[in-house]
């Protein structure tokens, strides 16, 4: 039986929908909220018309909040992989949040359970920012980097170059990774703002794989990205 | 012993439209036509859901006796008013009298004064009536102030007014949403930025390095880059989803006020908004500012003056020519305006004057001096607008640095809730505001806010409070001294003691204040011309004192009028 990483993404934004609505923010400074973030659902134009999505969502306050990240793809002859993280939120600057919980990623064939610390936020100059530090029972240790940049080209036309960059500190050949510089994403995408909560937009993204990650799972590719992106 | 409640429609606003086109709010009946007036000792005023089309859209309001605005009240000072709400809401409810002086358990703050109303209940209020001016009427549960339930207070003075005037009218200002305020407030909580359409483009960073060179435009970004903030952030909510009123009118059907040519008109402006500050002018008249927030001033003539949420302003204008004049009240991001007509004939409109430029903030606005934006600390210079000659008029309000009192010291938290510090607060009561400065014309400050009358016998305050207004833009989180009213004990006040309350606004964002209970004695340069409050504005990163003479026992709510910083930028105080 096949198990799809995008079904309990689905399923969660169908019970937050819900969740949402029977939350009300009455004349109390913190009330219990939710957000749903699908950053970006897209295709690629590739062979496999691969299918992208990176979303998030969260429930809780101002301070503390329980949060979902999901990341995968999935293509047309049914190969699929993600990276699912379960986490609590805690505000602990101005602008920082440090976060832990546990991570879950999916590959083809294999998966991984980790146990999962980050830091994410805003960063001066206003680059969107997420660190993770990932550890499992194989004692691979993982750093994944994020950051994204948005330049505003009108108030509805929206640049946002983005970076991504995986380190681990061991192979893992059933995941395909290998140790040190794992692999490099980078993208620009260019949104149009139909309404805040909602964006359609096209880009490019670079991926390439680097040391014994290349080895396992040689990418170095450029592709054209579709997608759109939504939130409430 | 009552006299009897009497009812009449002002001719002016007959032209109040709201049409309930809706078929799925037919169950509802249509609100009446004309604004009402009731006036007499006692009054019946009712809650209830009404629907109303105030932007193309069928949406319903809360309101009072059907009316959006709800009944403009006239009273007589010195009588003894009684006022029955009843709530046929389906959630609680009340009535705060704001500014008015009267025992606690009348003020109509839940949890504070009284329970509330209940559905279906009815609550006397009855006080007697202890002042004369301009003042108004909301809610004080949940947000439903931003869905309609206000209305304008007249108060008759006893005695004849030191000024004269042919005829008047109510300028009663708000903001419209068709948005529920719980989903504002949601989307607020999740995308601070999210009603802002003016931000920063790369065209306009463009357009800085064309005029001033590389550079310099970077190194003016430089600052607010690495603060995390936007010299574009005017307000919370605007126009996007706002649709300001008049009297209940948007500007498109226009509030028509009628004059006789010559007639001096004493216009009462109220902003019963719940987040946006109107800058007011009427192109082509003179306007004489006769009293604030209900309490006459020393008279002085203004081309435009800024209206803070909850503020009053009475002035007289005197409309030469034929023609119709517009009541122009642009939002303070200029991203809309509330408009209306004084007009010799109802059939005849007035044209808008075109919209400011949108303002940007400087470096004033962070709460930062002359000094530490040339050159020193923070370097981020080239041509910021500051309020003129700077440092000629902070001399000016040398004194009141000078003051010295007894300070109480207050809890103070800087944590992950307060993004912001000013690093030297000044007092700006010359300073007519973002958006404002050296625009060519008069504008009104509060240093032009004189008592008209004598406060030389006025006590000095024995102690001082110094309170921080805090803040974190991103997250949307207000607090007092870095402390939410959740978690913040009551301020003590005694009873019979002279407080002086000093502000200090450590945000980016204006911060109507407001004392319930006790007139704010606003020192704007004179001390024997104590101006007397009841809401007081405090710039971003300005400093602003006045004098509280603790006159009245209870528990009182003292708070930023901002509806939805209100929640956390609050504290009680007890009067013991």
């Amino acid at each position: 039986m096949k198990t799809s990483g995008i079904k309990p993404l689905i399923w969660s934004l169908g019970l937050l929908t819900i969740v949402q609505l029977s939350l009300h923010a009455d004349m109390n400074d913190d009330p219990l909220l939710s957000m749903v973030k699908m950053d970006r659902l897209e295709i690629l134009d590739d062979r496999e018309n691969t299918q992208k999505w990176d979303g998030s969502i969260w429930i809780g306050y101002d301070l503390n909040k329980i949060s979902l990240y999901s990341e995968g793809e999935h293509t047309s002859d049914g190969l699929e992989s993600s990276r699912n993280e379960l986490l609590y939120t805690r505000a602990i600057f101005p602008y920082w949040d440090i976060q832990a919980g546990i991570a879950y990623d999916k590959s083809t064939n294999a998966s991984r359970k980790w146990g999962e610390v980050a830091l994410s936020g805003l960063a001066p100059y206003y680059f969107e920012t997420r660190a993770v530090v990932l550890f499992n029972a194989e004692g691979n240790w993982g750093l994944r980097l994020d950051a994204e940049y948005e330049l505003l080209l009108t108030q509805k036309l929206i640049i946002t170059p983005s970076l991504e960059a995986d380190f681990y500190t061991k192979d893992d050949p059933k995941m395909h990774l290998g140790s040190g510089l794992s692999s490099l994403e980078a993208g620009v995408r260019i949104r149009y703002e139909f309404i805040r909560e909602f964006a359609p937009y096209i880009g490019v993204e670079w991926e390439k794989t680097f040391g014994q990650t290349y080895r396992f799972d040689p990418i170095n590719d450029l592709h054209a990205v579709f997608g759109i992106t939504f939130w409430f | 012993m009552h006299r009897r409640t009497f009812i009449k429609g002002i001719a002016a606003t007959s032209l109040i439209t709201f049409s309930a086109t809706s078929s799925s709010a037919k169950n509802v009946p249509e609100t009446d036509k004309t604004q009402q007036v009731l006036s007499g000792n006692e009054f019946f005023l009712e809650i209830g859901y009404t629907p109303v089309n105030l932007t193309g859209e069928p949406s319903i309001a809360t309101t009072v006796n059907r009316q959006l605005a709800g009944p403009t009240l006239v009273w007589q000072e010195g009588e003894v008013v009684t006022l029955h709400v009843t709530n046929h809401l389906k959630k609680s409810t009340s009535i705060h009298w704001h500014g008015i002086i009267l025992p606690t358990h009348m003020d109509g703050v839940p949890g504070l004064s009284f329970e509330g109303i209940a559905p279906g209940e009815t609550f006397t209020y009855h006080f007697k009536v202890q002042q004369h001016g301009t003042y108004w009427y909301h809610s004080h549960s949940d947000f439903q102030e931003q869905t309609g339930l206000y209305g304008a207070i007249v108060i008759k003075p006893k005695k004849k007014e030191p000024f004269s005037y042919d005829r008047e009218y109510t300028i009663l200002l708000s903001d419209w949403s068709d948005e529920k305020p719980s989903t504002i407030f949601k989307k607020l909580k999740q995308e601070s930025h999210y009603y802002n359409v003016s931000r920063r483009t790369l065209g306009d960073f463009f357009d800085e390095v064309k005029t001033k060179g590389f550079g310099s435009a970077f190194s003016d970004r430089k600052m607010w880059n690495e603060m995390r903030m936007s010299d574009r952030d005017i307000s919370d909510v605007t126009g996007y989803t706002y649709t300001y009123l008049m009297n209940g009118t948007p500007a498109s059907n226009q509030f028509r006020a009628q004059f006789k040519k010559g007639e001096r008109i004493r216009l009462r402006f109220i902003n019963a908004s719940a987040m946006t500050f109107f800058d007011i002018r009427i192109p082509g008249l003179e306007m004489k500012v006769i009293a604030a927030d209900g309490n006459h001033v020393k008279p002085v003539n203004v081309d435009e003056f800024r209206i803070g949420v909850a503020e009053t302003y009475d002035v007289i204008v005197q409309p030469r020519s034929q023609k119709a004049y517009a009541i122009f009240a642009q939002s303070i991001d200029r991203s809309g305006y509330a408009l209306g007509a004084l007009t010799p004939h109802t059939s005849m409109d007035a044209k808008a004057p075109q919209m400011d430029p949108r303002p940007v903030l400087t470096h004033v606005d962070m709460g930062m001096s002359m000094d530490m934006s040339s050159g020193g600390g923070m370097k981020c210079s080239s041509g910021m607008m500051m309020p003129n000659k700077n440092k000629m008029k902070s001399m000016k309000f040398a004194k009141m640095e000078a003051h010295h009192f007894p300070i109480t010291k207050l809890p103070m938290k800087r944590g992950v809730e307060t993004d912001m510090v000013a690093p030297s607060p000044q007092y700006r009561l010359d300073d007519p505001g973002v958006g404002l400065r050296n625009n060519g014309r008069r504008v009104l400050t509060y240093a032009d806010l004189k008592n008209r009358y004598s406060t030389a016998n006025f006590r000095k305050p024995d102690r001082e409070i110094i309170l921080h207004l805090t803040g974190n833009m991103e997250r949307f989180m207000w607090s007092i001294n870095g402390i939410k009213y959740a978690d913040a004990k009551p301020l003590i006040f005694h009873y019979g003691e002279c407080i002086r309350v000093t502000f200090i606004n450590d945000t980016m964002m204006n911060h109507p204040m407001h004392l319930h209970g006790m007139w704010s004695n606003l020192e704007t340069g004179d001390d024997n011309r104590l101006v007397r409050k009841h809401t007081v504005n405090v710039q971003p990163g300005a400093k602003i004192s006045y004098r509280v003479i603790v006159d009245a026992r209870g528990r009182w709510a003292f708070h930023c009028h901002m509806l939805y910083h209100m929640a956390g930028m609050f504290r009680e105080v007890r009067v013991l």
